[in-house]
């Protein structure tokens, strides 16, 4: 039992019992050590399996942005994102059976409660009140510099709040705990508002409510994700959807994405604490990003390449190039060093290559910058954080994180930050919860979560990982050894994940040791293979996206579409997604899909077309 | 693959997940979180030892992979530390408890893990304490305890 110590005692009988009392304790305290260990060990690769799926998926989006952007810009319906407040009110009507919160231009605090209130019970604000929102919002943020300097002057405690993630529960528990935003309450939100939530809207609308009201002291910074309006839409509730987005949907969009453009990129407090959502790079020129126009940076990754292969492609008529508006390399590099970056522990700076866009940087580089605009502290989010708030770099970076159980109910807890006048920070913990938390069994929700995500991705990629498990099993036996079936799995999913330490949740062991590779295809709770795999493995891997063109191309939002709008649609589709397209074979194509011949595409007809033209693809 | 070759990426597998700046380093407190992770039950002299094995001449708080994967590997293929059978730990528990009742009182509890055999933190006691501890009867029903705490076998 490896017990050491001799432990002092008269008579033998007393010394036997404290032996046995010390290997006792002993035994125990060994055993709960190494469970404690394991437990942590579960926490950390449920974090990463998050992480990995999340950025993976990231990159996939950024590129649908892309498309769509493209798309956007091309149709004529966007001037009436150019209206003034009296002409939304003109065009718009608001029913007398409309309920919702009435905003009255300039906004008070009456109408922000309005708005608070109504949210809380999961009421909707109106089209038209959101386009006069959006319309003020921009011309107000249009005036200020890309980066804010404020001061605590006037004892004035500053609170920063970090991502929020469309998590609305998190910004009532913040306004609850710190009170609402005022002259006397000054707020910097860094960051990431929208998206994987389900109220981004309105979020933003309240955020947005506050800007107008509070112009100097409701500061927003602009993160990664207000980018990605499009890839919001489907998560956005169907009621909403409907009520909403009927007939000035891509309107309200589009001028969404122009506020986001308008969104600073960085807060300075007392010439001394940075707050900015991603990091920092070695070249980031402070001066240099308060001078450009920030409203450029539209897109974040690939920009060029893409788009002008696009527009060959489609051919959508005389466009004029007003190459003024695209950013200059450095523009467009800058903007994404301080919205991407991470901090890590090493020195120097390096291209992040998990999430495809800004680099990490060490505590070399935060002293250099430090020193060279003579700054204190950096204040970033961009990364969740388990206590909701995280210091780095010996104090000088601190990354604050305020979505709580952001992947999941339990993984994390959020946090905001009072900075006081000695710029001294005081954080604040919350997390959102609805039962009470225990140690082992939050564990399993959160490792359940996760392992759920994971076992989707599996799923999506059947095919692939078929073909790469079958080309290792040579003698067709249905079984790989672990670390082939590992290999596998790493190559085809692309996530480095600790495949062997998981392998008891994902795959079957046979009695030689070997994996039965099929199983990971199964329910492993229910044991029984799904009805048609391919059509629901294509599903898996594009619902999201199918869903979000189909509702772009459904102008009515009647369901349905029709085959000319489907035929122009697929080949900008097609030219994004690197396929070759045959006018020909897509009327016919199109034809085949309204399986009912009634002339239109409904959605089951549409999801049917695109796993057609991938197998048909694939098999190139 | 051979299957020291096969324990080497496990033991790979399971640095990496604390390995936070991919550089095939961890901070030298999570090393008995990784061997023990890896299905080890040292005491904390043996984890010392092992420590001394893997650690630079000059301690820099980090340990490489590259020191790390043969000692750790050698002590898998040798099945040193191993786990704590559940009867085997029942007993234990059963030893602490001089009146038979089925229960540890906070105290006993308390006194027999900070100062017995090698203490706990004042952290790991109160973590133990708040799952362990029925808050109505202050005491530790430790076959209950031990269920709950069963950590699957991966």
């Amino acid at each position: 039992m490896g017990c050491k110590t001799s432990v002092p005692c008269n008579a033998t009988k007393k010394s036997e019992r404290c032996k046995c009392l010390l290997r006792a304790a002993l035994l125990i305290q060994r055993w709960y050590r190494a469970t404690m260990a394991r437990i942590e060990m579960r926490r950390r690769y449920c974090l990463n399996i998050f992480q990995s799926i999340e950025y993976a998926d990231e990159q996939a989006q950024l590129q649908l942005s892309n498309f769509f952007t493209f798309m956007m810009d091309h149709d004529l319906e966007m001037t009436e994102s150019n209206f003034s407040l009296a002409e939304f009110e003109r065009r718009i009507d608001v029913p007398d059976s409309y309920y919702g919160p009435r905003l009255k231009f300039p906004l008070t605090v009456a109408d922000a409660n309005a708005l608070l209130d109504a949210f809380k019970k999961e009421e909707l604000l109106h089209a038209r009140y959101v386009l006069q929102l959006l319309h003020e919002t921009r011309r107000v943020l249009k005036e200020m510099p890309n980066i804010t300097y404020l001061s605590t002057s006037y004892s004035k405690e500053i609170t920063v709040c970090g991502d929020l993630h469309g998590k609305l529960d998190d910004l009532l528990m913040i306004f609850y705990k710190n009170g609402l935003p005022s002259e006397k309450n000054p707020y910097v939100f860094n960051g990431d508002f929208v998206d994987r939530g389900d109220n981004s809207m309105e979020i933003l609308i309240i955020l947005f409510a506050f800007l107008l009201i509070y112009p100097n002291d409701l500061h927003l910074n602009r993160g990664n994700h207000e980018d990605y309006i499009m890839n919001d839409l489907p998560k956005i509730g169907s009621d909403f959807k409907k009520f909403i987005l009927q007939v000035h949907g891509k309107v309200i969009l589009y001028l969404l994405e122009d506020v986001f453009s308008w969104l600073p990129l960085a807060t300075v407090v007392d010439s001394k604490v940075l707050i900015l959502h991603g990091g920092i790079s070695d070249t980031t020129d402070l001066d240099f990003l308060n001078l450009f126009e920030r409203s450029k940076v539209r897109e974040h990754v690939h920009v060029g390449l893409l788009l002008s292969s696009l527009k060959n492609l489609a051919a959508v008529g005389p466009h004029e190039e007003d190459s003024s508006r695209d950013p200059t390399q450095k523009e467009w590099q800058q903007t994404l060093d301080i919205l991407w970056s991470d901090p890590r522990n090493q020195r120097g700076c390096i291209p992040n290559k998990l999430r495809g866009g800004g680099c990490y940087f060490g505590p070399d580089i935060t002293a250099k910058l430090f020193e060279r605009y003579n700054l204190k502290m950096l204040i970033r989010s961009h990364e969740c954080k388990q206590d909701g708030y995280e210091i780095g770099h010996g104090g000088k970076v601190i990354t604050i994180f305020s979505a709580s159980n952001y992947y999941e109910d339990g993984s994390n807890r959020g946090a905001y930050i009072k900075l006081n006048p000695d710029l001294i920070p005081r954080f604040i913990q919350y997390q959102v919860t609805f039962h009470s938390a225990h140690s082992p069994p939050r564990i399993n929700t959160v490792e359940g979560a996760a392992l759920k995500a994971l076992r989707e991705k599996i799923y999506a990629n059947k095919t692939e990982l078929m073909e790469a498990f079958m080309s290792k099993d040579l003698t067709g036996a249905g079984k790989l050894s672990v670390s082939d079936w590992a290999e596998a799995m790493e190559s085809v999913l692309q996530l480095e994940l600790p495949w062997r330490t998981l392998r008891a949740q994902l795959a079957r062991l046979s009695a030689d040791g070997r994996i039965e590779y099929t199983s990971c295809f199964y329910d492993l709770e229910i044991e029984k293979p799904v009805e048609e795999p391919s059509l629901v493995e294509t599903l898996c891997k594009y619902r999201k996206d199918l869903e979000m063109i189909f509702n772009f191309i459904d102008k009515d939002q009647s369901g349905l579409i029709s085959l000319e709008e489907f035929h122009h649609t697929w080949r900008l589709f097609c030219a994004h997604m690197g396929v070759e397209t045959d006018d020909e074979a897509i009327i016919k194509l199109a034809n085949t899909i309204d399986y009912n011949k009634d002339g239109y595409i409904d959605f089951s007809e549409f999801l049917g077309a695109f796993h057609v033209v991938h197998r048909l693809d694939k098999g190139k | 693959m051979g299957l020291i070759a096969e324990i080497e990426k496990k033991i790979t597998e399971a640095f990496e997940v604390f390995d936070h700046e991919c550089n095939q380093t961890v901070d030298v407190r999570e090393i008995g979180s990784i061997v023990r992770s890896l299905g080890c039950y040292p005491t904390e002299a043996q984890l010392h030892e092992l420590l001394a094995e893997v650690e630079e001449e000059e301690p820099t708080g980090y340990i490489h992979l590259q020191k790390f994967l043969p000692v750790m590997t050698r002590v898998l293929v040798e099945r040193s530390y191993q786990p704590t059978p559940e009867d085997v730990l029942l007993h234990a528990f059963e030893a602490l408890d001089v009146n038979k009742c089925g229960y540890l009182t906070k105290e006993e509890l308390v006194k027999y893990m900070t100062e017995e055999g090698e203490p706990f933190t004042q952290e790991e006691m109160e973590d133990m304490l708040s799952a362990a501890l029925d808050p109505e009867t202050n005491t530790m029903r430790y076959k209950d305890y031990i269920t709950l705490m069963i950590v699957d076998d991966v």
